[in-house]
């Protein structure tokens, strides 16, 4: 059997153990789709999503009676095309989803990593203020900074970063309390390294799966948490397309029964967040098995 | 147990302590605080006169002192909006917030404990799949927006119930479903995987093994000790019912505290954000305590952990 031929079968055999094992198509389809949408967005979306034609006017979607074409999925109060005010949407949610999490991930990880590894009193005052600040409902927390801050979408980002770093710095640091334990970090101490290099060489790499794994969970959790800010208008600001801002927005036709404007944008939430979760759900199990009972 | 109960009670003060720090210093954050604490268009005398009152122009850690003395006499400013105090606003709007989780809690238990058994008794059936899908669902849609689907269907489309308000029963069913909806998922996962815990201890089994038939089992053993856990779960998701309820009572124009403090970011009202973000982390710093005590009483085991 010569090399190539080796090498395909490898990878032959790679894929199908994928396949046997499972890979989520659902959320990846879900997350790859709304990722395209919303980098291309300027280049799918058939209209402005910020500029309205006052003359149409909650058009209803093509299919009922009154729609046309030329809006597919109908339009709202001011006239705006829905369908491209939810492409748009996606690149929101997309980009403060993920800044929001990657933020709040880096600074609950090395809070953690300090409190754990530190322990004495970097310990008991990171803890304190995590315990203190996990007691305050996320949301009612977040509307609070909002309302200090001012809404805008960077502010939104910070905002979540301060909300829920918490919960990666109590998950860290309990696994930080474990691995330092460990022979390996033992001996590096044995060997003479610093503390910052144990904790950046020794330490990160072992609690990076935990909050990766942590990342993709809070996903869903912040995604939701804007869409509520921006629905209660201290989130991202109008004219904006974003899908909390929209739901607000289709209120206004709610009681006249123009039910694209709510049903559609939470239709959009709801997927991503259910993405999220299941492929959250998948990671942890995958990569590590400890987190099952999070 | 006198040692676990003072050291519990002191950490619960330390985040007392912690969580109106972390209140005075954002509120502090973006400089000068007289800005949020001064009625919209206020003149400069006005101004001048609530900087005096909070004191800054004196040291940090004295208008720190100042800021607790007000919060331990119950002094938490007034209204700008409705010229009230603002404990007065709140405590008024309480007891609306309290009927509403109550019925809430209600509607989560009766859907989240029957499922969850049913998904118990028969892991891996398709009941267990659906019950699965249920929780996942749960945790996917937003609560505001199963309240505009329900305002969309029960209110628009047949008519059969009012859209906002309070004032007759029928008021109160879609926000407290909106609601409770979450929560059933919550519950229904933990009544699942504590019901499979008793199934699995020994007193089980020998009920099994002296002939009881199995529906006697269920629910005269094991249900009974499954439901410990979800109803603690449950007392506690209450007074969290009451501080997360924000959206929906918004989405309902439910006269609870959650749409004071919708009203009060509306109306730049900040001294009722101030005071709502205060009393929800003291609710739930205190309910926490009370259950870790109440554990403690119940588990000796526990009292001596660290």
């Amino acid at each position: 059997m010569n090399g190539s031929r080796a090498a395909a079968l490898t990878v032959a055999w790679r894929l199908a153990s994928f396949r046997r094992e499972g890979l989520p198509m659902f959320p990846i389809v879900i997350l790859a789709t709304l990722a395209l949408l919303a980098i291309f967005a300027d280049f799918i979306a058939p209209h402005d999503p910020q500029v309205g034609m006052l003359g149409e006017r909650f058009r209803p979607p093509a299919w009922q009676v009154g729609g046309s074409t030329a809006h597919l999925l109908g339009t709202d109060h001011v006239g705006r095309d829905v369908l491209s005010r939810l492409i748009f949407g996606a690149r929101i949610s997309m980009t403060v989803g993920f800044t929001a999490v990657i933020f709040a991930g880096v600074l609950g990880t090395t809070l953690g990593i300090l409190a754990g590894y530190l322990g004495g009193w970097v310990d008991q005052i990171i803890m304190r203020v995590t315990d203190a600040w996990l007691a305050l409902p996320a949301l009612t927390f977040a509307i609070f900074l909002a309302a200090i801050v001012g809404p805008s979408a960077s502010n939104i980002v910070i905002i979540m970063a301060l909300v829920y770093w918490t919960r990666y710095a109590r998950v860290v640091r309990g696994e930080v309390l474990s691995l330092k334990e460990r022979d390996y970090v033992r001996l590096a101490i044995v060997a003479g390294c610093s503390k910052r290099t144990i904790m950046k060489r020794h330490i990160l790499p072992n609690v990076v799966n935990s909050a990766v794994v942590l990342a993709t969970l809070m996903l869903g959790v912040v995604i939701v948490t804007e869409a509520a800010l921006s629905f209660l208008g201290v989130g991202v600001p109008p004219p904006q397309p974003a899908w909390g801002l929209m739901l607000a927005d289709g209120k206004k036709g709610l009681m006249a029964g123009y039910w694209w404007l709510t049903v559609l944008p939470g239709l959009c939430i709801m997927l991503m967040v259910l993405s999220a979760n299941l492929l959250g759900d998948w990671l942890r199990v995958k990569l590590d098995p400890q987190l099952r009972q999070l | 147990m006198k040692r676990f109960i003072v050291r519990r009670v002191g950490y619960a003060l330390l985040s007392l302590v912690v969580l109106s720090a972390t209140i005075f210093v954002f509120v502090r954050l973006t400089g000068d605080p007289s800005v949020l604490l001064v009625e919209p268009g206020a003149s400069k005398a006005d101004i001048d006169a609530v900087r005096a009152d909070l004191g800054l122009d004196r040291p940090l850690l004295v208008q720190y002192a100042l800021f607790v003395k007000g919060l331990l006499k119950a002094d938490f400013g007034r209204s700008f909006y409705y010229r009230t105090p603002v404990l007065e606003l709140y405590l008024d709007r309480l007891p609306n917030s309290l009927l509403l989780a109550v019925v809430a809690m209600a509607f989560s238990l009766l859907i989240g404990i029957p499922s969850g058994i049913l998904a118990a008794m028969r892991v891996n059936s398709w009941w267990d799949g659906a019950g699965k899908v249920f929780a996942l669902l749960g945790l996917s849609m937003p609560s505001f927006w199963v309240g505009l689907l329900m305002i969309l269907f029960f209110s628009v489309y047949l008519g059969w119930l009012p859209s906002s308000g309070s004032g007759t029963p029928l008021h109160i069913l879609m926000p407290a479903f909106a609601l409770g909806w979450y929560f059933a998922a919550a519950h229904m996962r933990l009544t699942r995987s504590s019901m499979l815990e008793v199934l699995g201890s020994e007193y089980i089994k020998l009920a099994r093994l002296k002939g009881l038939p199995e529906a006697f089992v269920i629910c005269k053993h094991a249900f009974k000790n499954a439901l410990i856990p979800v109803l603690t779960l449950a007392g506690i998701n209450l007074v969290l019912m009451i501080n997360v309820a924000v959206v929906v009572e918004t989405v309902f124009a439910w006269p609870g505290v959650g749409r004071l403090f919708y009203e009060g970011i509306a109306f730049r009202d900040f001294p009722v954000v101030q005071t709502s973000i205060i009393l929800s982390g003291t609710m739930i710093v205190v309910v926490n305590l009370a259950v870790d005590l109440l554990y403690a009483v119940i588990d000796p085991r526990i009292r001596y952990e660290r």
